[in-house]
């Protein structure tokens, strides 16, 4: 397979084209335009930071679980666990496991998002 | 012209932004008396997962009506439109005066001035606004804590996404219902975005009135304190420009029965939830071919805000 060009190069020269024919557009069109380069933006960040972020999730997950496994597996574990109440905002590390989890997450849909906790 | 008569013509249409269902129309009429700044809305979307939640616009402009005779601040309807304009579902009101952008109403320097009144002036407004006796015509649902938390779970089971936070916040909120209380007219989707603000007088009028509904009056409250709302100032709490006590104290001021604030801090959790589960929605309007927009995927990365938001909510408590 290919090295070059990367998929991060690929969004970001489309995400330059939008930025530059965006002066010309009508506002409803230039307000979509920069969603479009925004989305550009978002895949760019998960193609540079989900794998790693994907492992650290798991580290965090395995103590609160009992046990490692693939992401999706002990994402849906979770979940199951959080519905039933077996887990809960009294379960020691468990908030903060959750919380370095989604600001991974934050990390890559929306960088500069400025909530309560930053 | 049906509104202006002889001589007289619609110009400068504009399209204006934001609003994904609906459509909004800048548009003016010029005739033999002047020339008249109007707003068209107008229902564009066939389908989308909030509209079982929204009234009609024929409702809207009832409601519009209703609050304006109590007081409450909204643009003044000229023509609710039928069969003989062709548009479908519209109406067309007055153009009110001033910012509607949120980051300018947090950050600039044009509202410095009356910033610091806003949240008193929204609990004022909102006092009002739960005062009106809901018009007949208007057909409005009721909804209180337990049901949206239920439809919301609902939907969240229904789109199949595995998000631990909103897991967790569904089951603690479920455990923290607060006691009912006498229903009330809700707004439905009273926060900044929504609020034409007047860099002299602050608070000129209060838009979108389709998410109008009977419930706890608390739910108005803490949806402008959703930090998805404060735009770039999570550290005032109303809307990015104001403080919880000045909202309470605006809307006891006005007549509003005295909330606790505990009882607010409910209802933003549970609108920063119903929020992220409408982001999960206007996704899967896309995913299903419903809706072919750029902004409907793109939104759906947006749970990720809420996470974190219901996150701060929890570990700081009610």
């Amino acid at each position: 397979m290919i090295t070059h060009p990367k998929p991060q190069e690929l969004t970001e020269a489309v995400a330059r084209w939008i930025e530059q024919i965006r002066p010309q557009l009508d506002p409803r069109n230039a307000f979509l335009a920069r969603v479009a380069a925004n989305a550009l933006a978002a895949v760019t960040r998960e193609l540079e930071l989900s794998e790693a972020a994907k492992a650290r999730a798991i580290e965090r997950l395995e103590p609160i679980l009992g046990h490692g496994g693939a992401y999706e597996g002990l994402n849906w574990e979770l979940c199951e666990k959080l519905r039933a109440g077996d887990l809960g905002v009294e379960t020691p590390r468990l908030m903060a496991v959750l919380r370095a989890n989604v600001l991974d997450q934050l990390a890559i849909d929306q960088p500069g998002y400025k909530h309560e906790g930053a | 012209m049906r509104l202006a008569g002889q001589g007289a013509r619609a110009v400068d249409a504009q399209r204006l932004t934001g609003g994904a269902s609906m459509e909004t129309w800048a548009f003016a009429i010029e005739g033999p008396k002047g020339r008249d700044e109007l707003i068209l809305r107008r229902r564009s979307a066939p389908f989308d997962p909030e509209s079982s939640r929204s009234t009609s616009l024929a409702a809207e402009a009832a409601l519009i009506a209703a609050a304006r005779a109590k007081g409450a601040p909204a643009p003044p309807l000229v023509h609710l439109c039928d069969d003989a304009d062709g548009l479908g579902e519209a109406h067309v009101t007055r153009r009110v005066a001033g910012e509607t952008l949120g980051r300018r109403i947090n950050s600039d320097p044009r509202f410095d001035g009356v910033r610091g009144l806003l949240a008193r002036q929204c609990g004022e407004v909102l006092a009002k606004i739960h005062a009106v006796r809901p018009p007949a015509a208007a057909e409005l649902k009721a909804a209180d804590a337990a049901v949206e938390l239920q439809r919301y779970e609902d939907a969240y089971r229904a789109s199949g996404a595995e998000r631990p936070v909103l897991e967790l916040a569904f089951r603690y909120l479920r455990e923290s219902l607060p006691e009912p209380r006498p229903p009330v007219l809700l707004h439905g989707d009273f926060r900044n975005g929504n609020l034409i603000i007047d860099p002299e007088k602050g608070l000129a009028a209060v838009l979108d009135w389709e998410l109008s509904h009977i419930g706890d009056p608390a739910e108005d409250l803490g949806w402008i304190c959703v930090n998805s709302w404060r735009f770039g100032r999570p550290d005032r709490p109303v809307g990015g420009f104001g403080e919880y006590e000045d909202l309470l104290a605006g809307y006891a001021a006005a007549g509003g029965a005295p909330i606790p604030l505990s009882r607010v801090r409910f209802w933003q959790a549970l609108g920063s939830l119903k929020w992220g589960v409408m982001c999960l929605m206007m996704y899967a309007s896309w995913a299903s071919g419903a809706d072919a927009s750029v902004e409907r995927p793109m939104i759906g990365r947006r749970v990720s805000e809420t996470e974190i938001d219901l996150l701060n909510i929890l570990e700081a408590g009610l």
